[in-house]
């Protein structure tokens, strides 16, 4: 049995949570007033994730805030920032078009929190 | 001089939910002026997530929260003057405002919303020793050169206030691959959220010092080191405990000031608790027909709250431009000192009211209670509150049609 105190990073209320990884794999968990405070913890137990929130270079020397869709694995998010960072946006986009399809093969999209079109 | 039934000061996430609230009650004539080149106001440079949870269940970053007020204001045809700063406002409500393309006009209005929102308190107002070389700004300001125009202040950063900007900022620091050593607060408790703590400063190893300032700065042109050292529960320095960290960024979290010049000159005397004007429940002012809403009423820490309070200003605005504003004798709302706070700080309604608050400090196994005169009217309690996070309570209009009229008082028993 491993046991943890968690923050949880789910809203601004920030609960404090205890999760218990039992012996068979399955989480309890306790001190959550949510159901996304539970499957954090979960995912905190077993596969932490998070979403990025980064800017990406465009054409025109500007940056375009970016977000993946989705959380992606805690430990791509450095290697996520390296592909964000090695890209010059130089299509138009708008809020919610994707600018990296399946992010390093995680299955989420990186989009566009922002809108870019000043294409020369 | 142009007349406006409606103006208000800022197009952030106050004053678009605020236009918003007014157009939708019928309000016709309106305008919106905002200094910057586009609505939106701080959230363009938040492009963190997080936003949203509470007021459209998702969550949103800043840029994406503020599109969907943009929007609104939009689709209802609402004039805005951008790149406009308002540079006056009198009692009787006449705007002075300029732009490049307008020159210096005025407008009379027959209301006004102030959501001018705050700023950051600067370095000068720590005195802090030392010299005074580049490489020191205020958290708002890194985040606005990172996010907005792409550059990168530093690469070796302390951050000296642990305030949710300050927090955001050390995450995005070391994601662009800077080294954020320390962060250094004042206080034996964070100002921050406590989900920013684990996301943005224990995912990234990022050590948190508490009772801790930052008490040299080195450095000739660019800043060199700065010297921090644990304080007492005074506030003062412990001799023995100075450490020096070698950085070529020392960012501000230091606290943020609503931005209340303009509501000065109209006239208002500022709440020196707050630093916003005093309001009624509808966010009305000292003067008939201005109102006041968002980080320029009060500092909120949770942006879902400002539209709320911003769409009630616009609401009530709209109902003193038709006429339709009959206050009841005010009845004032008075603090203990543990609860430092309240917004509104005085009722002209009988009707429910929600009152927002804000603690001095961090307690454990609460009870808020409400006296009338003597008289208990409300209680309730909490397992802990915290000075980062704004509460609120609600009286029902059952209670507030039996109070007496003499003030109410809010206060807090603080248990094992």
């Amino acid at each position: 049995m491993n046991t943890r105190e968690l923050t949880c990073i789910v809203c601004p209320r920030g609960c404090q949570l205890t999760a218990v990884l039992n012996d068979d794999g399955s989480v309890t968990v306790k001190g959550n007033t949510c159901k996304r405070g539970e499957e954090y913890a979960k995912a905190e137990l077993t596969h932490p994730v998070r979403t990025l929130t980064t800017t990406v270079r465009t054409a025109d020397g500007s940056v375009l805030p970016v977000r993946t869709a989705q959380p992606i694995p805690k430990e791509l998010v450095f290697k996520a920032m390296k592909a964000v960072n090695a890209l010059v946006l130089d299509r138009p986009v708008t809020f919610g078009d994707v600018v990296i399809a399946d992010i390093l093969g995680t299955g989420v999209d990186l989009i566009a929190a922002g809108i870019w079109n000043n294409v020369k | 001089m142009i007349t406006k039934e409606l103006v208000i000061i800022g197009g952030g996430p106050a004053g678009m939910s605020a236009a918003v609230a007014a157009f939708d009650a019928g309000v016709r004539d309106l305008l919106i002026i905002e200094r910057d080149v586009k609505l939106g106001g701080i959230l363009r440079q938040c492009i963190h997530n997080g936003f949203g949870l509470h007021r459209f269940g998702e969550e949103l970053s800043g840029p994406e929260y503020a599109y969907r007020y943009e929007k609104m204001v939009a689709e209802r045809e609402i004039p805005v003057k951008l790149n406009t700063m308002v540079l006056d406002i009198t009692s009787d409500k006449v705007i002075t405002a300029t732009n490049s393309t307008d020159g210096v006009f005025q407008i009379k209005a027959k209301a006004v919303i102030l959501a001018m929102g705050c700023r950051e308190r600067p370095r000068g107002a720590l005195a802090i020793s030392g010299t005074r070389p580049a490489g020191i700004l205020t958290a708002g300001t890194a985040q606005k050169l990172v996010n907005m125009k792409g550059c990168m202040p530093g690469k070796n950063v302390v951050i000296l206030g642990s305030g949710d900007i300050g927090l955001i900022m050390a995450r995005r620091m070391t994601l662009e691959g800077a080294k954020v050593h320390a962060v250094c607060e004042l206080m034996p408790y964070s100002g921050g959220l406590a989900r920013n703590i684990e996301q943005c400063l224990h995912d990234f190893d990022i050590p948190l010092y508490l009772s801790t300032t930052v008490v040299g700065i080195e450095g000739k042109e660019h800043l060199e080191a700065v010297t921090v050292a644990q304080v007492d529960d005074k506030r003062r320095p412990i001799p023995g405990t100075f450490r020096r960290i070698e950085c070529d960024t020392l960012l501000l979290s230091v606290g943020l000031i609503p931005e209340n010049e303009l509501t000065k000159q109209a006239g208002l005397t500022l709440s020196p608790v707050t630093n916003g004007a005093p309001v009624d429940q509808d966010r009305m002012t000292d003067i008939e027909g201005i109102y006041s809403c968002g980080n320029v009423l009060h500092v909120h820490d949770l942006v879902d709250y400002v539209p709320e309070e911003a769409a009630i200003a616009g609401k009530s605005a709209a109902a003193y431009i038709k006429g339709d504003y009959s206050p009841a004798e005010a009845i004032p709302v008075k603090t203990d000192g543990k609860v430092r706070y309240t917004v509104p700080q005085k009722l002209t309604t009988r009707d429910e009211a929600r009152l927002f608050f804000r603690v001095a400090n961090i307690f454990r196994n609460v009870r808020i209670f409400v006296k009338d005169g003597e008289n208990e009217i409300f209680s309730l309690k909490k397992i802990k509150v915290a000075p980062g996070e704004m509460e609120s309570i609600t009286l029902k209009k059952e209670v507030m049609e039996k109070l007496s009229g003499g003030e109410l008082y809010i206060g807090m028993e603080v248990g094992e």
